[in-house]
């Protein structure tokens, strides 16, 4: 780790302007930036503390939906009363990551930044895009079992690894963040990036912006819903795959269905066009395939990786089956 | 990729060497003030400037559950946290558990149940289970295991360890 | 009456201080002026450092020194000075020995500071050139390269037996298959860590997570050229090794250089990333080929075992022994050859060979069942040996029968159908597999020391260690038992190299070999305190002969006549408050030379695995074990249970991945590499079958630390075949491969 100045904000407006320094980054749980700091991944030289700001209120929205401050603990939230009852699919996505110690200290914002477990993002003495821009993708034609089959590039094949984030992009939550010139609203499908040319950016959050809130809409699909991962043990791993499923149903009729992959791609997966095809159809197995197999159109594997696309499909059609069955995970 | 990074790569703003504060941490209810450069972490405050080598540190990324402290009440990873973050909060290690020379309840049980075998893991494991209980989120024993799961033991001690959480739950000897 | 300790579930007598975080670890102690060293580790897998530089870190306020093969301190020259208790045939790797690099992630400099944080800065700018040569660490791709070394460190058994091929030939049913086994590291919770104190005049006093002082003692001794009695290693307390503790490993090296340059304290721990980056269990490529007759009656084994070698040295472990070992075979051939290539040396990890050589073989013997339509364990018992073929001699005891007998009973095998994919419950493919394994029961010489006080409370030690087998609680118990003393009376002390000489910890062979050395010190004891006793005034003892006196409940009595007694403590009057001493080496008895001895396991177990979606988990194990006497029941169970633990590592979750492009491995942390947790284990029965063995050791204990695993992970996979009919011949079994 390289030394760094360090700082605690007590508002957002001072947060804002510490972060705007050269260098500086945010700290709030830590989990994942110590982490990459220590292994000198990630080497800012000025941090500024912003578990002091008061951020860390779960309410309900005036729109009907509730509203998670950014500083929220993950456990907080998933043990909140309001996330339980009415986003069960959150709560279950939050709980099945990480471990009970990580999710008291890592923060609904943070979890938005973390960044991906890639094998050689994590090693500094191997090339990586992400890491290094222009050093080139040592995952490519390398060592690529857990990383993306889809939305990847020339450049980059990382997975985004967050649980939490698979549930909010099925549950079209919005990301609210202020900069120097303000607050500002982020629908969560365009909250992170794709890689690109640019595999280096996660998300679409500017360096001076913090993340102040995530709100969902009143919609919580809390009755037929299900979050499925899929992962090499049976606790404390990233996931293989890992679905987010939420359907409205009216007798066996799907009024509306969302599903979000993780463990896929830079970022939650979704594809609504593909979504659509189940709307006012039966909630079957056919039917259920035929979705899965659009989700995966243009899925591409890299080898080791090759087995996500199967795999994908086929939790695809358990989830929704599950979720029809109202049955929570797997 | 031959070269390592170098000084010159680094940005002007960079500190040298990081300054020193002092840093007020409770530790088993103990003002502790040290003087600490905020690199340093709970983990390190611990086993390197108090001497409470009890906490143990077993991967120091969060991937193992050495570490674990409580923290008000709640599981950590100690490694995982900057000891500037952390001032005049309860931190709880394993050497605080027992009161008078008599063993906390949950240390008397890794005895008993022999939820151990090298003992490296086994404070983070007690401080765990004692944070599964204060939490009191676990009600099935497959809660448990996934609850405990953020506890590696190499050694492979976990029937016995989720006998020890099953008792502690059911007496609800948190802390 | 004597207290029987031994046989009962004892407590650990170390609890305490492990559950109070008292225990000090390597890592734990303090030192006047204690420094930090953290190392540097090689980028590339093979070539020269062209150029490092050292300014910037030096540069820095509170970093002392970077020592690299450039500034490094000299050291003895001669292999055989690096060579430790533990070394395979070759020559060892020196740390910075030069500026060739021989292994991704070798060690090429230390940076020694105030703190640990400084000097883990300053590693990071120590800047490094290399002269890249190509590397090759793919086992698979170079199986044409293999040979025979010229000395094994472990010799394969005479081969061939019989004559293989043409019984194969002539066999009805045949089986010909090849069987992978991954490279796993050791990832102890305990990182390895070193302490080296300086003192004036040079002597040293080190902190070492080691599996035997006396080897880093030795190593240090010789590789410095420091006479033995001026380096003490200590290790009261070793957190989990497995196995990578058996050889002093480079940060132990590193500080004492450091110690002795700078003239103060340096301690060196290894990162987890770091754990990666010596010893492991080699990936092993193993090809079988079995011929059977009709009726199920073995007729030939060939077994041919290709792995991973380091170019400067030759490791090899026990993967082929076990047809010899475990079947009634007389057409048998076996080969061990090794694969050259540029990784650090395999290490020793729990169970070394068995724990490869018994999965490929077990699943084999899985998949001829199969082909000849017979129960599994049918055909177990149907070539059944009573004789270890090997080495042509009886067992010393062997109730593997009353293993698969008990096993059976508890787990419900009987219900078995023996058609895959016969058992399901909802998408829950149920499956039964059985598998079973034996671990050699070794005795090698091991002394001890014993001491009783006025007081009588007796203190024994040896230079063993106890790495969470439990080492502190059964000697006590030994030694209580022997002596006739309340456990509380008696401590047993280790891991310091000024005590008696005890051979590593490791092989299972602890409890027999140190073991037997306690209770021969205690009877030396025995035999002091009669002679005491006789020199009393009118002593009832003056006649007694050793054979005719007892102990029990802190006195001495005839056996004959039990009233007749004198309480310890007046005996130990005689002797003017001082305290009586004895000390004791015990080596194994020659009538074992007549025998083979080994501990015996048969393992049930029952799995489920999604028919869609691949993952698997187990959800029973039942493994019955007969391993001579049991010492305590105890933490023998808990052996036992980790070893079950290991067993579902090993079957569906451990794999060290090489990218053979950078020739690295990759899955360098407990992120990446899986360690099973809490959530994979469920229901898991240990059965301590009797077994009366009066020729293996004095204690006819046999060890539990290895056969606990091997039986494991093949039963796990002949389960995940009968659930799925898909037989996974590579692990781990991850879900994409039943997918």
């Amino acid at each position: 780790m390289r030394p760094f100045t360090f700082t605690q904000s007590q508002d957002v407006d001072t947060a804002v302007q510490e972060v705007s320094k050269e260098g500086a980054k945010f700290i709030a749980g830590g989990t994942n930036l110590l982490d990459l700091m220590k292994i000198d991944v990630m080497s800012p030289s000025h941090l500024v503390d912003i578990t002091q700001i008061a951020l860390d209120t779960i309410e309900e929205t005036e729109a009907g939906g509730i509203r998670l401050g950014a500083l929220a603990k993950n456990a907080d939230t998933a043990y909140h009363e309001l996330v339980e009852t009415r986003y069960p699919l959150l709560s279950h996505a939050i709980l099945a990551g990480a471990t009970a110690q990580l999710r008291n200290m890592a923060t609904d914002g943070g979890n938005l930044l973390q960044r991906t477990r890639c094998y050689y993002f994590y090693d500094t003495h191997t090339p990586c895009n992400k890491r290094e821009p222009g050093s080139g993708c040592s995952a490519i034609q390398g060592y690529n079992r857990d990383l993306a089959i889809l939305g990847t590039s020339e450049h980059c094949i990382a997975t985004h690894p967050s649980d939490m984030c698979v549930a909010l992009a099925a549950l079209e939550a919005t990301v609210q963040v202020t900069g120097k010139n303000g607050a500002r609203s982020i629908p969560f499908a365009n909250f992170h990036r794709l890689p690109g040319d640019t595999p280096h950016l996660d998300s679409n959050l500017q360096p001076d912006e913090i993340i102040t809130a995530i709100e969902l809409p009143a919609n919580g699909f809390a009755t037929h819903y299900t979050y499925l991962k899929l992962r090499d043990r049976a606790s404390y791993a990233f996931a293989l795959v890992s679905v987010a499923a939420a359907l409205e149903l009216e007798g066996n009729t799907v009024k509306e269905a969302r599903i979000a992959l993780g463990g896929v791609a830079h970022k939650p997966w979704r594809v609504p066009q593909a979504e659509a095809l189940l709307h006012g159809q039966q909630a079957t197995r056919e039917n259920f395939q035929k979705v899965a197999e659009a989700y995966l159109e243009g899925a591409k594997g890299f080898g080791h990786n090759d087995f996500k696309i199967e795999l994908a499909k086929r939790a695809i059609v358990r989830a929704l089956e599950q979720a029809t069955k109202k049955e929570a995970t797997a | 990729m031959n070269t390592q990074n170098s000084l010159g790569a680094e940005t002007a703003v960079r500190p040298l060497l990081p300054e020193t504060r002092t840093v007020t941490l409770r530790v088993n209810g103990t003002t502790h003030q040290l003087q600490l450069a905020p690199w340093t972490s709970v983990l390190d405050a611990l086993r390197e400037h108090l001497q409470l080598t009890g906490t143990k540190k077993g991967c120091d990324h969060g991937q193992c559950g050495a570490c674990t402290v409580l923290l008000n009440g709640k599981r950590i990873n100690s490694c995982l946290t900057l000891a500037v973050m952390q001032e005049n909060k309860e931190i709880t290690t394993v050497e605080g558990l027992a009161q008078n020379g008599e063993l906390h309840p949950v240390q008397q049980a890794f005895i008993d149940h022999d939820a151990f075998q090298c003992g490296y893991c086994t404070p983070g494991q007690i401080c765990s289970v004692i944070g599964l209980v204060n939490e009191g989120k676990a009600k099935t024993l497959d809660d448990i295991k996934d609850l405990m799961s953020g506890n590696v033991c190499r050694c492979g001690a976990y029937v016995n360890i989720v006998k020890v959480a099953q008792e502690a739950l059911e007496k609800n000897t948190g802390l | 009456m004597k207290e029987n300790y031994t046989g009962t579930p004892t407590n650990r007598v170390d609890g305490k201080a492990k559950v109070t975080g008292e225990a000090k670890y390597a890592a734990e102690f303090e030192a006047p002026g204690l420094l930090h060293g953290v190392v540097v580790n090689s980028a590339i897998a093979k070539g020269k450092i062209k150029r490092i530089d050292t300014s910037a870190a030096l540069q820095l306020d509170g970093v002392h020194q970077v020592f690299t093969h450039e500034n490094r301190p000299g050291y003895s020259w001669f292999d055989k000075h690096h060579q430790d208790e533990d070394a395979p045939p070759g020559s060892p790797f020196r740390p910075l020995g030069s500026d060739e690099i021989k292994f991704s992630m070798q060690p090429i400099a230390l940076v020694v500071a105030d703190t640990f944080e400084l000097a883990r800065y300053a590693a990071l700018l120590v800047q490094v050139e290399y002269e890249t040569e190509p590397h090759e660490t793919n086992l698979e791709a170079n199986l044409d390269q293999a040979y025979k070394p010229k000395k094994y460190k472990s010799p394969p058994p005479s081969s061939p037996r019989g004559d293989a091929a043409q019984a194969f030939e002539r066999s009805a049913v045949k089986l010909e298959e090849a069987y992978a086994h991954p490279a796993h590291h050791h990832n102890p919770m305990e990182m390895h860590a070193s302490i080296a104190i300086w003192h004036e005049g040079g002597k040293l006093t080190v902190y070492d997570k080691i599996q035997g002082v006396q080897n880093s003692q030795k190593y240090i001794s010789t590789a410095f050229g420091i006479p033995q009695e001026d380096v003490q290693v200590i290790s009261p307390y070793v957190g989990g090794a497995f196995g990578s503790g058996l050889r002093p490993q480079y940060q132990l090296f590193l500080s004492v250089l450091a110690a002795r340059e700078l003239k103060r304290a340096v301690k060196v721990v290894l990162t987890r990333q770091q754990m990666f980056s010596f010893g492991h269990r080699p990936h092993t490529i193993q090809k079988l080929a079995i011929g059977a007759s009709e009726e199920g009656k073995l007729q030939a084994i060939t077994h041919h075992a290709f792995a991973e070698t380091s170019r400067f040295e030759d490791y090899n472990e026990d993967v082929v022994i076990w047809p010899g070992v475990l079947y009634d075979c007389h057409n048998v051939e076996v080969s061990h050859q090794l694969v050259g290539l540029d990784v650090y040396t395999p290490l020793d990890m729990r169970a070394p060979g068995g724990t490869t050589g018994t999965f490929a073989l077990e699943c084999a013997i899985d998949e001829m069942a199969y082909k000849l339509n017979m129960d599994p364990l049918e055909f177990r018992l149907k070539n059944y040996s009573e004789k270890d073929l090997n080495e042509d001699k009886p067992h010393s005891s062997k109730e593997l029968k009353e293993c698969y007998r008990q096993g059976a009973e508890k787990f419900g095998w009987a219900n078995r159908m023996m058609e895959p994919r016969s058992m399901k419950e909802g998408h829950q493919l149920i499956g039964w597999g059985v598998a079973h394994g034996a671990w050699e029961a070794q005795q090698q010489e091991a002394s001890a020391k014993a001491v009783l006080s006025p007081e009588g409370k007796l203190k024994v030690s040896s230079a063993t260690a106890d790495i969470g087998t439990g080492t502190y609680t059964v000697m006590t118990q030994i030694a209580a038992e022997t002596m006739g003393l309340p456990l509380e009376d008696v401590t047993f002390e280790l891991g310091d190299s000024t005590m008696p000489k005890s051979p590593l910890e490791g092989g299972s062979w602890t409890v027999s070999s140190v073991g037997s050395a306690v209770k021969l010190v205690c009877e030396k004891l025995q035999e002091e305190l009669l002679k005491m006793a006789q020199n009393m005034k009118n002593s009832p003892f003056s006649e007694a002969k050793p054979e005719e006196v007892s102990f029990a409940n802190g006195q001495m009595f005839l056996t004959h006549a039990p009233a007749t007694s004198l309480p310890l403590t007046a005996i130990l009057e005689q002797h003017e408050g001082e305290p009586i001493e004895a000390e004791a080496s015990q080596k194994p008895d020659k009538e074992q030379k007549n025998y083979s001895s080994y501990s015996h396991s048969a393992t049930f177990v029952e799995v489920q695995v999604d028919e869609e979606l691949g993952t698997v988990k187990v959800t029973r194990i039942v493994t019955a074990v007969a391993a001579g006497r049991i010492i305590n029941p105890k933490t023998g169970r808990s052996q036992i249970l980790g070893g079950s633990v290991w067993g579902i590592g090993v079957a569906l979750e451990e794999h060290t991945v090489l990218d053979h492009q950078l020739g690295r491995f990759m899955t360098h942390d407990l992120d990446k590499y899986h360690l099973p947790v809490n959530a994979d284990v469920h229901e898991t029965d240990v059965i301590f079958v009797e077994e009366k063995d009066d020729i293996v050791n004095p204690l006819g204990a046999k060890g539990l630390g290895e056969v606990g695993i091997v039986s494991v992970a093949p039963a796990i996979c002949n389960a995940v075949f009968h659930a799925t009919g898909k037989r996974i011949r590579e692990l781990p079994i991850t879900l994409d491969k039943l997918l």
